[in-house]
């Protein structure tokens, strides 16, 4: 049978109509202008001084050379408190995700009676706190100012993660399965182990991203209390001092002093610490939209 | 095995059952102790600082030789005359930056219904590769770019006019106090934009296909879909999020405005986190600051419950 083909539904029509162009447009602006911050100080970051000091350098650079990263190199604080960081996010990450699962397991479980009021005290944390003077006090009085782990403990734990972990568990481990394998004989712990957290690879991957990103890039913690100890700084916090206070120079060789140009250096520093994170953006694109989905339904 | 009768097997067996199980609820509440404990140590227990709040407390002084309080602290907000204008300009900047995130939050909806109306993926993709990955810097890398881009001498922008005869001087643009409120905002979107928009994009995937086709039939154009279909199918989602974003009104942060901040526009950027920090840390007004951020938390709570109330309301669902 012939259709006339005036009822024929038509996929979507390609001519271009207005809404179109205004669509691609918009989203071309929208990506330049997260393109161009990073092309422009990439740009100044691989320039001769003499270019950048002439104001002659915009989106591609001019007179290339890896002047500049050399010396960011061979600056020891800068290297110092990019250990630092790799030091804390790797522990920080180790102990949030141990407290965060040990605590979603049993929360998950309908066996654990009072777990409504747990939850709602874990809830709580996310919406007050004492305020910074009582947490500094709290952190000065525990006796750990100037040490790594004021970094790493006041923040291990994240309501907001626990949540995500919980419904995941509770929705993706079928009770059934739990329950053989406790008439196999297996404890909660072996069923955590053998059970639960092989099922959960990509949840477990998420979070730990979630706890690693957001430690690599927080410098409130530091500011507040990594103050004698200049050693202890991480990179976020050595960089505000280098490029937005200003107050603190490179460590250069005494001879190159009158030839760098501070925005030369300044601009490499800022993509040597920008790199970590555009090293793990392909995995944060995999494993965050999911943890961002798991998130949205209700906690 | 003949003398057990099938009764007293289940009767063992639920005895056996009845000792696993309550020891089995002593093991999982030990399981969840060290998030209990840290939780207790770094949320709980910092509330008894808000006794500092009470107190002329001063750094290196114990509490108990300090001189009692009262509510001063907490009068002084209102009847200090300097106190109170300070309070007046910070509560200002807040809400008027808050006001001014509430009223951009409808920018992520129109990005991703935009995005779902690309067909091409390599362009839909680079797109969201791009617009996403700020949201994963630091505010000091932010602040970084922003310092590269628009300072005074040898700021892109500045070189590009200033090559193009469009102006004689460069503009300070990072240093100036007008249209702080609006400047933070937008970095507060190049931020953020990319990143919001991938909830609403998962709720446009999630929208039924047959009511576009159907509409179709009906003879309903590209902006009808979008209008009479996508975003109602969104609304929800966004309800969500501006019900949170409601119970966060007052909670500006601390690290975009800390990097931003400087002698120029101070009283324009100044919200209530900055201006905890600033009379606590840098004044060493301890007690003062405690007050504050005490009527803050109390104040959180209250909205906290009031979006939930409102999302009951509508929704028949918390939020919490």
């Amino acid at each position: 049978m012939k259709i006339p083909d005036s009822t024929k539904v038509s996929p979507r029509r390609w001519s271009l109509d207005i809404w179109d162009v205004l669509i691609r447009l918009s989203l071309l602006i929208l990506s330049l202008a997260c393109l161009l911050p990073f092309l422009h100080v990439v740009a100044k970051s691989l320039s001769d001084d003499a270019y950048v000091i002439a104001q002659k350098v915009f989106l591609f650079p001019k007179g290339f050379t890896l002047e500049a990263y050399s010396k960011i190199f061979a600056d020891a604080s800068i290297i110092k408190s990019l250990y630092v960081s790799v030091i804390v996010t790797v522990l920080f990450t180790i102990i949030g995700m141990i407290v965060t699962i040990c605590a979603a397991y049993p929360l998950s479980r309908p066996q654990l009676k009072g777990r409504t009021v747990i939850t709602f005290l874990f809830v709580f944390t996310l919406y007050f706190g004492g305020g910074i003077i009582p947490d500094y006090l709290l952190v000065n009085s525990l006796g750990m100012l100037d040490t790594i782990w004021s970094l790493i403990l006041p923040l291990s734990f994240s309501a907001f993660n626990l949540l995500i972990l919980r419904s995941s568990i509770a929705s993706s481990i079928p009770v059934s399965l739990e329950e053989s394998a406790r008439i196999d004989g297996a404890g909660h712990f072996r069923i955590l182990i053998s059970i639960v957290l092989p099922l959960s690879k990509p949840i477990l991957a998420t979070l730990s991203l979630f706890y690693a990103v957001g430690r690599w890039n927080a410098y409130q913690d530091a500011l507040f209390y990594i103050k004698h100890n200049i050693d202890l700084r991480p990179l976020q916090l050595k960089l505000y001092y280098l490029v937005v206070q200003a107050s603190e120079s490179f460590q250069l060789e005494a001879t190159s002093v009158q030839l760098s140009n501070p925005e030369v250096l300044k601009a490499s520093v800022v993509v040597f610490a920008t790199l970590p994170i555009i090293c793990v953006y392909p995995f944060i694109q995999k494993y965050f939209v999911q943890g961002v989905m798991l998130g949205s339904v209700k906690g | 095995m003949n003398n057990i009768k099938p009764g007293q097997v289940s009767r063992l067996h639920t005895r056996l059952d009845r000792s696993l199980l309550s020891r089995d609820k002593y093991k999982l509440f030990l399981m969840a102790l060290p998030f209990l404990a840290l939780a207790f140590v770094f949320s709980y227990l910092p509330l008894y600082g808000w006794i500092y709040a009470f107190y002329d407390y001063r750094p290196g002084i114990p509490l108990k030789d300090s001189e009692y309080m009262g509510f001063y602290w907490f009068t002084s907000m209102f009847s200090n005359d300097v106190r109170r204008q300070e309070i007046v300009r910070v509560l200002t900047n807040t809400f008027a930056m808050s006001g001014l995130s509430l009223l951009t939050s409808v920018l992520p909806v129109a990005f991703a219904i935009f995005l779902t109306e690309i067909r091409s993926t390599f362009f839909k993709r680079m797109v969201q590769t791009l617009t996403t990955l700020p949201n994963f810097i630091s505010w000091v890398l932010v602040y970084s770019f922003a310092f590269m881009l628009f300072s005074v001498d040898n700021g892109f922008l500045n070189n590009v006019l200033l090559n193009l005869g469009l102006i004689d001087r460069p503009m300070n643009i990072l240093a100036s106090d007008s249209n702080t409120w609006l400047a933070m905002t937008l970095w507060s979107v190049w931020k953020t934009l990319g990143w919001s928009a991938i909830m609403y994009i998962a709720a446009i995937t999630g929208i039924d296909q047959e009511l576009y086709e159907a509409a179709k039939v009906d003879g309903a154009g590209r902006f009808r879909l979008m209008w009479h279909i996508t975003v109602p199918g969104i609304m929800p989602t966004f309800f969500v999020l501006l019900l949170l974003s409601i119970a966060n009104f007052i909670n500006n942060g601390f690290e975009q405005f800390y990097v931003f901040q400087n002698a120029i526009n101070m009283g324009r950027i100044e919200v209530l986190d900055l201006y905890v920090y600033n009379i606590g840390m840098m004044n060493s007004n301890f007690s003062f600051s405690t007050a504050v951020s005490l009527l803050k938390s109390i104040v959180s709570i209250v909205l906290l419950f009031a979006a939930n109330h409102l999302s009951k309301l509508f929704r028949g669902e918390n939020i919490i």
